[in-house]
């Protein structure tokens, strides 16, 4: 079959995707594919347009290729993709309108505010961010609504650091959100095809947070699979992870990150399409359950060939 | 004949990967790279003006020059250009190098010379024989970002020393090496760029060079003097390099080509005293055996024509042309709270925008623009410093891409600017970059006290 491998763009996670991209052509080319590596740029819909893929296999991160942009095109081409559709890529690359969605769903996520730049600048919104003690708590969590790979977050501990948290934050989208910090454990569930895949922690090593750095350096980051959770915990997460998943809209795979604090878990985001570097959590959780990085890869692709019995 | 069967690498997995991370060298823990590598990775884009770079110019070259001497290697040469040569070099490109060195009042042993991969692996090779895991190596604050990686693979504790106007300052480095000596260390080198220093394009002043020059007498100290753009200067006076000053007894000197001809070549070298030398042959042997015999008869060739004196002098030309293209963009469109350096050489201005600006955070606001820069985190080994400084490049793009990237990069700032005043109820002024006195930074800053633009600057 000729899988066209959509890797690259603009984003600033381009160096992630093109790493992802590398595996996943790798591994189609060793389960017998004809493989068309396109690397997202100007000739995007000229290029699948003269290849004619059978299935386009987005291994994009960020914005263009994570947002809803780049499937918007393969849907007018007529091309079936891999991971979720337009609607859940646009509703899970911005964290404000996702986390909307997520408490109407009922689904546990952390309390928040959004501003955007307009409000700063021409609506005196500094004046409210007093009234945000009481109801967010400090330290707070400060990042881009927009964004990936925990570019732009900071950790604000009191608010003198938050002025220039959001300075930090608005380089990377003109929306914000100030979000109450959880303290708890990090996991990350991943879902493939409606399913829940076995539950990942991530601990940071050195007592670093799970910055970007972390994420995708061998060894910096230690990843326990399947987490050791009891039962009851067990199902919070899963139950959290798929409500969210299906809050979203999402279909093929995606990843839930959440945070077990003492009170049950939170979700803190949902990442449509999900690394596939070394490094990544969704294959790890894939191999939890015996299947290889090969396994992973033509199952992703049936569930864009076969959307419906997904 | 028969033909392999083409084999790729089996897939990693994650146990595998466990696997590899425990095999790993603890030095591999310290060295650096994500965040910064992939913003990097966008840099290269080709709509992206790129002021991040570290390029010569080589665009000026002779094409023919190039060809005619190319040619007459590969057919008067053939066998010793392709084959290995010895490890310090060939004494033919010793001798180009102690020309070069000559045009700046040095006069080396050829014998103390090796020819090394880029001035890059001298640095490598000083490290690997000097320095034991834990040693203390001093460097400037900041310091060339190429360094620090070579210093944390090393596994070196390194101490950074602010530089001013004037360069590394010798008062704070004093200090250090007597609180070193209090607790019964001593550095193995201190490692400087004494001339149009990269990344701050600051020179160290004479009356420094003779104090650390004196200082690393009294204490036997070896001082590392890389000195790539020695000869790129276009104002100011001609300062002696440290070696000179010395004489070779406790200066380690590192060199290159890439600046003064070519990058692509490779070839750099180090002079260093006969028993440190020896050390290095060593290193290097085991590094990688040789410089490149191909690129060391294309500089035999080169200067064996006698022009490579004028070569300079036309690209020193060019670069003054950009860095006054550079300065003039940066009081057009910075705001009058930024500072930066005003080189007298060299490729690279220094700047330093408010405290409340992160520039790897405005790196990425940036590059939605098109533009690039080196956030001034990269000069430092503790990443928490130089976080409201940049390194901007002026060698390698043209005067009006200079004039278009500043402004870009201005324009993001000011929006920073505007949205930090409106956070705090602090409003800027209206800049006003020549009557504005510079702010004193704190003390305990990491911004460099340098001359605030426009004032009194040549």
């Amino acid at each position: 079959m000729k899988v066209a491998v959509l890797k690259g763009g603009r984003s600033l996670e381009r160096g992630v995707s093109l790493r992802s991209g590398a595996r996943v052509e790798d591994a189609l080319e060793r389960l017998g594919h004809e493989v068309v590596p396109v690397d997202a740029g100007v000739d995007l819909v000229k290029r699948l347009s003269a290849e004619g893929p059978a299935v386009a296999f987005v291994a994009m991160h960020g914005l263009g290729g994570e947002d809803g942009t780049v499937q918007e095109l393969l849907e007018i081409l007529g091309i079936p993709f891999t991971g979720p559709g337009v609607a859940a890529c646009a509703r899970c690359m911005d964290k404000v309108w996702a986390k909307h969605d997520l408490r109407a769903a009922g689904v546990p996520t952390p309390d928040w505010f959004a501003f955007n730049e307009t409000a700063f600048r021409e609506l005196g919104a500094a004046d409210a961010l007093s009234g945000l003690e009481e109801r967010l708590g400090f330290p707070l969590v400060v990042k881009p609504s927009r964004g990936g790979s925990a570019l732009g977050v900071k950790f604000a501990a009191g608010w003198f650091e938050v002025p220039e948290a959001l300075v930090s934050a608005f380089s990377y989208d003109n929306r914000v959100l100030l979000e109450r910090f959880v303290e708890g454990r990090e996991l990350a569930v991943s879902v493939l095809g409606g399913e829940a895949l076995p539950i990942v922690e991530a601990i940071p090593g050195g007592g670093d947070r799970y910055d970007f750095e972390a994420r995708y350096e061998i060894g910096r980051t230690e990843f326990v699979c399947p987490a050791e959770l009891d039962e009851a915990e067990s199902a919070a997460v899963t139950a959290a992870a798929l409500g969210a998943y299906e809050a979203l809209g999402c279909a093929g795979f995606s990843r839930v990150d959440l945070i077990l604090a003492t009170d049950g878990p939170q979700v803190l985001e949902v990442n449509a399409i999900p690394g596939l570097t070394d490094t990544s959590l969704l294959p790890q959780a894939a191999e939890a359950t015996g299947m290889s990085f090969e396994d992973l890869v033509e199952r992703i692709l049936e569930l864009a060939l076969k959307p419906a019995t997904a | 004949m028969e033909e392999t069967p083409h084999r790729r690498r089996a897939h990693t997995r994650t146990r595998d990967l466990e696997r590899y991370a425990g095999l790993f060298a603890a030095r591999t823990g310290v060295m650096r790279s994500s965040a910064m590598r992939d913003l990097m990775a966008i840099t290269a884009r080709p709509e992206v003006i790129s002021l991040a770079g570290g390029l010569p110019d080589t665009s000026t070259f002779p094409a023919g020059t190039f060809a005619a001497q190319m040619t007459r290697i590969a057919q008067e040469s053939t066998a010793e250009a392709l084959q290995y040569g010895p490890t310090e070099g060939f004494a033919e490109t010793v001798d180009c190098i102690v020309e070069v060195m000559g045009a700046e009042g040095m006069l080396p042993d050829p014998d103390d010379v090796i020819v090394t991969t880029g001035g890059q692996q001298a640095i490598d090779l000083i490290c690997k024989t000097l320095v034991d895991p834990g040693d203390v190596v001093v460097c400037e604050a900041p310091t060339y970002p190429g360094a620090v990686p070579v210093f944390c693979s090393y596994q070196a504790e390194t101490i950074q020393i602010d530089c001013d106007e004037d360069g590394m300052r010798i008062d704070d480095l004093e200090e250090v090496l007597e609180q070193l000596d209090r607790e019964g260390r001593r550095p193995k080198f201190v490692y400087s760029v004494p001339s149009f220093q990269n990344p701050a394009g600051v020179t160290m002043s004479l009356e420094r060079r003779r104090r650390l020059v004196e200082l690393a007498r009294r204490r036997e100290l070896l001082v590392v003097e890389d000195n790539p753009y020695g000869l790129l200067r276009f104002g100011g006076q001609a300062m002696p390099p440290l070696y000179q000053l010395d004489g070779g007894d406790f200066v380690i000197y590192v060199g290159t080509f890439s600046k003064i001809l070519s990058p692509g070549i490779r070839l750099g070298w180090a002079v260093a005293p006969p028993p440190v030398m020896e050390k290095i042959v060593l290193g290097k042997q085991a590094a990688d055996l040789c410089t490149s015999t191909l690129t060391q008869h294309f500089v035999r060739e080169y200067f064996a024509e006698g022009r490579w004196r004028e070569y300079i002098a036309d690209l020193v030309e060019i670069y003054r042309g950009r860095r006054d293209a550079m300065v003039d963009a940066l009081r057009e469109h910075f705001p009058a709270q930024a500072t930066w350096t005003e080189p007298e050489g060299g490729l690279f201005i220094w700047a330093t925008l408010p405290e409340y600006i992160d520039t790897s955070d405005l790196l990425a606001k940036a590059l939605r623009e098109d533009v690039a820069f080196v956030p001034g985190q990269a000069a430092y080994v503790d990443e928490s410093r130089g976080r409201s400084s940049m390194r901007l490049n002026f060698s390698g793009v043209s005067e009006e891409e200079i004039r278009e990237g500043v402004r870009r990069i201005g324009k993001a700032i000011a929006e920073q600017v505007e949205l930090y005043g409106a956070l705090t109820g602090e409003r800027e002024a209206v800049p006003a970059p020549e009557v504005e006195p510079a702010k004193p930074p704190p003390a305990d800053a990491d911004v460099l006290p340098f001359r605030r633009s426009g004032e009194g600057a040549a």
